[in-house]
């Protein structure tokens, strides 16, 4: 998997990370930090985005047997901002109408929590297939 | 790993660009491309002579050296959109009219209004018009044909500088709007240990966003335990406001103060019932005093020793 | 840094992350935290995330379960210093953090350890004290 080094990240359209430990999570934390505050995010938006960020990229790791994430500009038109992908080749979501309703909160331990981490930002998009793996796509946009 | 199939949409560049069509076949636009061709020096002389003298450019404001470096440039723009042709008309051209856009900016600036900048891009219609006159009197059908051209394009010029003034001031209220949004939601520190906000007008999404900020970093700063959000002065109250009103005061239980929402009118707490709206654990008191009193209460409590209620 | 340093503080422990906690880390410091609490016989413990800008699910559990793991050894805990960003983003989350409670300032939750202990010992209410809406007097 390409690693992008620091010198060259500024110019790459976009980057990808390994999602297979710990520390991989808080580095891709670290990096969207990096992209939403170079795409002129408000705190509050940044604050949003990497804790989407951080919610993802666990949910791969603990939930999908590790996988890969990706930075890229907003895809958006006309918006500035940040779009995340997360992707893993775990088991997949069985009922994808259940893990996006309420009831399956974060706080609880259980589930993905997706509910949560969608209302913290613009553009949610879940692909999941049973025995393939799930792809989660996000954006959070400069307002 | 793991990608959606392919259809397309994810690989596919948004938003991209139609490409310029071949530049439209009118006799008279290409006259008039000619004319600026091979007369292009005449042209401006005609022009920056008619902009200096109809009274619109005011002495000691612009002087003839930047009319004319302004209108050279202005002519080159507008050739330019011309050849490249393109559906929509010259004057939405993106680089003419980003030009005509930024000209309209400084004139505003240096105190002309709109319309004497309008005029001033109309005045070129009179020296095409005189030197079309001189080049091809020969032939009025085909002149006929390049005044139409001529009028179409400079039309739309003098239009997009009135359209760039326009969304010039839109942006100046917009954020003189933000500056006074900011303004109307001050908070207040009531008591030590209290600090208030009295909201006042429609809460819009963004509003509401910014008063929850600023009362939450307020409640930091001060170290305040209570804060009172008094909508005493809001005249509607929908599922939107409500739901902000409801994250406010959850984020500050989560930060470890309590929240208070006083002023709720009886018309708004119909509406909130109407509506489903959960105040749950929230504290709501009619009027920012009976709110003040209580928090007094709890903060006065806190002094003391003295454990529980 | 191996593991996240405690401090006594009077009759309690104080906790300060300010580094991102990986599974390893957290494990080790509610492991740490518990022997200690044991150890010294402190009636409370308080969690300081004043350097966290950000605070997810996990973050979330592992502060809860630091609370509930040390009432169980009959200490009451605070989580203080949450950032603004950070409170509105849980919210967002959906994340409200039960059993967990919370001061503003270091200072603040002292204080408020203070009267949950006092309250435990006379005999009252041990649960949030300070909670507005048990308030009868409203």
């Amino acid at each position: 998997m390409p690693t992008t080094s620091p010198t060259t990240r500024a110019t790459e359209p976009s980057a990808l990370y390994p999602i297979r430990s710990d520390e991989d999570v808080i580095r891709f934390r670290h990096e969207a930090r990096a992209a939403a505050l170079a795409a002129g995010l408000r705190l509050i938006d940044q604050t949003k985005l990497v804790t989407a960020a951080s919610e993802l990229a666990r949910n791969a790791l603990v939930h999908g047997g590790g996988g890969q994430a990706e930075i890229l500009p907003a895809a958006s038109p006309g918006r500035t901002g940040v779009r995340l992908i997360v992707e893993d080749d775990g088991p997949g979501i069985g009922d994808i109408v259940q893990a996006l309703t309420d009831g399956y909160t974060v706080g609880g331990g259980m589930g993905l929590g997706l509910p949560g981490t969608r209302r913290l930002v613009d553009v949610f998009e879940l692909w999941s297939e049973l025995g393939v793996g799930t792809c989660v796509t996000v954006e959070k946009w400069a307002s | 790993m793991a990608r959606p199939p392919a259809n397309g949409h994810r690989d596919e560049p948004l938003g991209a660009a139609v490409l310029a069509a071949e530049p439209v076949a009118d006799p008279g636009r290409q006259l008039l491309a000619r004319l600026l061709r091979e007369r292009r020096g005449q042209v401006l002389q005609a022009w920056v002579q008619r902009q200096l003298a109809n009274g619109a450019y005011r002495s000691g404001r612009v002087s003839e050296a930047e009319v004319r470096s302004e209108s050279t440039v202005l002519l080159a723009a507008m050739q330019a959109a011309m050849a490249r042709g393109g559906g929509s008309g010259v004057a939405e051209d993106a680089e003419l009219a980003a030009l005509l856009g930024s000209m309209s900016a400084d004139r505003a600036r240096q105190g002309y209004t709109p319309s004497e900048t309008a005029v001033a891009v109309f005045s070129l219609k009179d020296a095409l018009v005189a030197v079309l006159d001189e080049a091809y009197a020969d032939d009025l059908a085909v002149l006929a044909d390049a005044v139409r051209a001529m009028n179409a394009i400079v039309d739309g010029m003098g239009l997009q500088t009135f359209e760039a003034y326009t969304a010039g001031r839109e942006a100046v209220l917009k954020s003189q709007q933000l500056s006074l949004l900011e303004l109307s939601t001050p908070v207040v520190k009531l008591w030590d240990g209290i600090v208030a906000v009295p909201l006042i007008g429609t809460l819009d999404s963004g509003r509401s966003q910014t008063v929850m900020e600023n009362l939450l970093q307020a409640i930091v700063d001060t170290g305040s335990q209570i804060a009172i959000i008094d909508i005493t002065g809001v005249p509607m109250v929908d599922t939107l406001v409500a739901q902000h009103l409801l994250k406010t005061a959850a984020a500050t239980r989560l930060m470890g103060a309590d929240c208070i929402i006083s002023g709720i009118r009886p018309q708004i707490a119909q509406t909130m019932v109407h509506l489903g709206v959960e105040l749950g654990t929230v504290v709501t008191k009619a009027t920012l005093a009976d709110a003040f009193k209580v928090a007094l209460r709890r903060v006065g409590a806190d002094l003391s020793a003295v454990a529980g209620r | 840094m191996d593991r996240i340093p405690i401090l006594k503080l009077g009759d309690s422990l104080l906790v300060t992350i300010q580094v991102d906690i990986t599974d390893r880390l957290a494990g080790r410091l509610q492991d740490d935290l518990m022997e200690r609490i044991v150890a010294t016989g402190a009636r409370g413990v308080v969690i300081d995330i004043s350097a966290l800008d950000l605070v997810d699910s996990f973050m979330g559990r592992m502060l809860a379960g630091i609370a509930d793991m040390s009432r169980i050894l009959d200490a009451e805990t605070v989580v203080v210093g949450m950032r603004p960003v950070v409170a509105i983003t849980l919210v967002e989350l959906g994340l409200t953090l039960p059993g967990v409670r919370t001061a503003l300032s270091l200072e603040q939750g002292m204080a408020t350890l203070d009267r949950v202990l006092a309250a435990a010992r006379t005999g009252g209410d041990s649960g949030d004290a300070d909670d507005l809406t048990d308030n009868p007097g409203n």
